[in-house]
């Protein structure tokens, strides 16, 4: 009954490494992998790499309350597009995702909509206010595995050890946008060189440092597992590392704009270059890539954060925070880290899914796994259309050129992108 | 094409538009006032903010050109009603205005409106970026007093940080060759001055024998806890300019002010009103300045 298609040529990545074969999925399980193999609908995958979906550990899709900026729909749309099989929608909606029916109420909507896997991060606070406890039981019934109040930090060190303490025994994940409030007051962009040329009030590392440092601290004593969302500087990356060190529970994950851009990008005072960790300084960067070389960094999450254009044209310190991602992720960070393909697919997708234990994702394509796999052509370039498949278009790389470009994602087998033929 | 910054100026550049203020305050002392250089022009004054001094200085200066002014104040008006600022950037373009004058509290809405509009606009103050204009009409004053900048020790004293009249006048002075000494605690400061050409001095005292020019900032004290300082009266005694702290300056040093000031805060009414302020000629040469300004950018055309 189902049609099985047949992915002809490309590098695999099987659990032994990179193979060179095709690959035969059926019954939305790949069904085979080796050479000269047959199927009904062919995939031409010659050049490309071919492995699991990506897994995003950071979108912001919007709903509910923003649905002008971005939807489920819309968001699961553009991480198709992405070749991302799974995704995880952070909590800052309108109302808050803190209780259990909301969060439901997204993963079903995902699932409605079926482009990708769309797994919600619950509030760790009430309304994200920073005064209590969210419904932590109530959304963990609801599959909540990862919590956080992204957008601001649990500035709360008491509230923040309650969570903790609550979680560790189920093995939940405490997921931290780390800027302490006091020191960031009033910034928009990295305090530094430019910030300080351009008059604009600053936001600096240290503000993200301290707060990783207190926690990390936290994590020592209650044992939860601890998520740093969007490291972006060198000095949060050697705290991580010293983290592991120790055995700690600790993980992290950059975002590709961080890998790629820095400080310099405000100078065009463009909306498009404000988000919220900032740019940072050339040397963070190489340190961010390095660290995402080296595996102190786990993981690449978009933090793809649509907003609409008017929203965005705006002088920059009015500019609301965010650029969205999941789009050009693959392309930014093969063109701005150039990882081995194995290595490339452990940060996209074995790693994040490992940390959200999401287990039809980011396995290794041998027989027998679920049809979740993605092909992407490590070589060709593009150009990033100043509109893309995201209700929103704000994004640095518009117009820029890419190299490196997702050709096709399938979710269970089934083909939810496929590049239009030129 | 623009006046946005200061930044990059060349001495040549800043001493053309110098000179040509210069002959604009001959034009202002003649019993009519005015020349026919920009008849037929219209110049719109774009204050996001409120302002008295720059925004009258510019209707002054349009207007001993001839050319008519646009203006609009953001209270009462669609501003207030949340229309965004390229919406009211393109309704002032669409009354054929030849020129904007443009002051936003944030740092690059000139640059902005100079995107959305293709006319030429003048940086009025942005944000605690640039004031061109200031540091032109201070270095103006400067150079009237010592004929030239270069080698003059120029203190400029108080809230650096938050100040886009410092910014321009950093970069105005040092293109003309005087040494600037940065005075502030350091909470008034820039977080790093990496690739600035400036010096710093925690306190006034050490430096005042060594001056020939000190520019004092107006201490902003609506910003409150985020001021800097922990009260007005510690902020005085350390650095507030005082008549016993004006009168160890050398005897032919200068103290300027952009205004508005606080008497009795950051500059004591003596010395505002002293024989060694020049406060009353930055305002004048303020309305000589824009005329250049404005000429420079219209008048080529005709």
């Amino acid at each position: 009954m189902t049609n099985s298609i047949l992915v002809q040529g490309g590098l695999v990545m099987t659990a032994n490494g990179p193979t060179a074969a095709d690959v035969l999925v059926e019954d939305g399980v790949v069904a085979q992998v080796g050479p000269d193999l047959t199927g009904d609908t062919l995939v031409d995958a010659s050049g490309c790499w071919v492995g699991p979906s990506f897994v995003d550990l950071h979108v912001h899709l919007r709903e509910p309350g923003q649905e002008w900026k971005e939807d489920v729909a819309s968001g699961s749309a553009a991480a198709a597009a992405g070749g991302f099989g799974a995704v995880v929608a952070m909590p800052n909606t309108t109302p808050a995702i803190d209780s259990g029916y909301l969060a439901q109420h997204i993963a079903n909507r995902g699932a409605e909509v079926g482009l990708c896997d769309v797994f919600v991060a619950g509030a760790i606070t009430e309304g994200r206010a920073g005064k209590a406890l969210a419904h932590l039981d109530d959304l963990w019934d609801a599959g909540v595995r990862i919590f956080s109040d992204d957008g601001g930090s649990v500035a709360d060190a008491g509230l923040l050890r309650r969570a903790m303490e609550y979680l560790e025994a189920r093995g939940g994940i405490i997921a931290q946008h780390a800027e302490d409030s006091g020191l960031a007051a009033g910034g928009h962009m990295h305090e530094g060189v430019i910030s300080s040329q351009l008059g604009i009030a600053g936001l600096p590392s240290i503000a993200e440092e301290v707060i990783i440092a207190r926690d990390i601290q936290l994590v020592e004593l209650t044992g939860c597992r601890y998520h740093v969302q969007h490291v972006s500087t060198a000095g949060s990356m050697a705290l991580v590392a010293a983290a592991k060190e120790k055995g700690l529970a600790v993980t992290a994950e950059v975002c590709p704009h961080h890998l790629a851009l820095d400080h310099t990008l405000v100078l065009g005072m463009s909306g498009s270059a404000k988000m919220y960790p900032p740019l940072r300084d050339e040397s963070d960067v190489a340190a961010l890539v390095a660290g995402l070389r080296s595996g102190v960094i786990d993981c690449v999450a978009t933090d793809h954060a649509p907003h609409s254009a008017n929203e965005k044209e705006v002088p920059f310190e009015e500019a609301p925070r965010g650029v969205i991602g999941l789009e050009t992720a693959a392309g930014v960070v093969n063109d701005a880290v150039g990882l081995e393909p194995r290595t490339f697919f452990e940060r996209m997708s074995v790693a994040p899914a490992k940390i959200l234990g999401a287990a039809a994702h980011g396995q290794w394509i041998d027989p027998g796994v679920v049809g979740n796999l993605v092909v992407f052509d490590p070589t060709e370039e593009w150009v990033v259309p100043r509109h893309g498949v995201s209700r929103s278009s704000n994004t640095p790389w518009a117009g820029k050129t890419l190299t490196g470009r997702v050709q096709l994602t399938m979710l269970n087998g089934i083909v939810t992108y496929q590049k239009a033929t030129s | 094409m623009h006046l946005l910054t200061l930044e990059g100026m060349k001495a040549e550049e800043i001493t053309v538009l110098l000179d040509s203020a210069q002959s604009f305050l001959e034009v202002l002392d003649r019993p009519i006032p005015k020349v026919p250089a920009l008849r037929g022009k219209t110049v719109a004054m774009m204050f996001f903010e409120p302002s008295t001094r720059t925004r009258l200085s510019f209707d002054r200066a349009a207007k001993a050109l001839s050319a008519d002014t646009l203006s609009f104040s953001p209270s009462g008006s669609s501003i207030s009603k949340g229309e965004s600022l390229k919406d009211t950037a393109k309704t002032v373009l669409a009354m054929g205005p030849d020129l904007m004058v443009v002051r936003h509290k944030a740092t690059g809405a000139p640059w902005r409106v100079a995107d959305w509009t293709g006319i030429p606009v003048v940086n009025a103050g942005d944000g605690a970026h640039q004031h061109p204009t200031q540091g032109l009409l201070d270095a103006l004053a400067i150079r009237q007093r010592f004929g030239a900048l270069d080698g003059l020790h120029i203190g400029i004293l108080g809230d650096i940080r938050h100040s886009r009249v410092a910014r321009s006048d950093i970069d105005v002075f040092t293109a003309l060759g005087a040494k600037v000494t940065l005075i502030a605690p350091r909470t008034l400061l820039p977080p790093t001055l990496d690739s600035w050409t400036v010096e710093t001095a925690p306190d006034l005292d050490g430096l005042l024998e060594d001056l020939d020019v000190l520019y004092t900032l107006r201490i902003q004290q609506e910003r409150g806890a985020e001021s800097g300082f922990p009260s007005v009266a510690e902020y005085v005694k350390r650095f507030g300019v005082t008549s016993d702290r004006a009168n160890r300056l050398k005897p032919e040093a200068v103290v300027l002010h952009p205004g508005p000031m606080n008497r009795g805060v950051e500059i004591a009414a003596s010395v505002a009103d002293g024989p060694r302020s020049l406060v009353t000629t930055q305002v004048r040469n303020g309305v000589a300045v824009r005329m250049a300004v404005l000429f420079s950018l219209l008048g080529g055309e005709q």
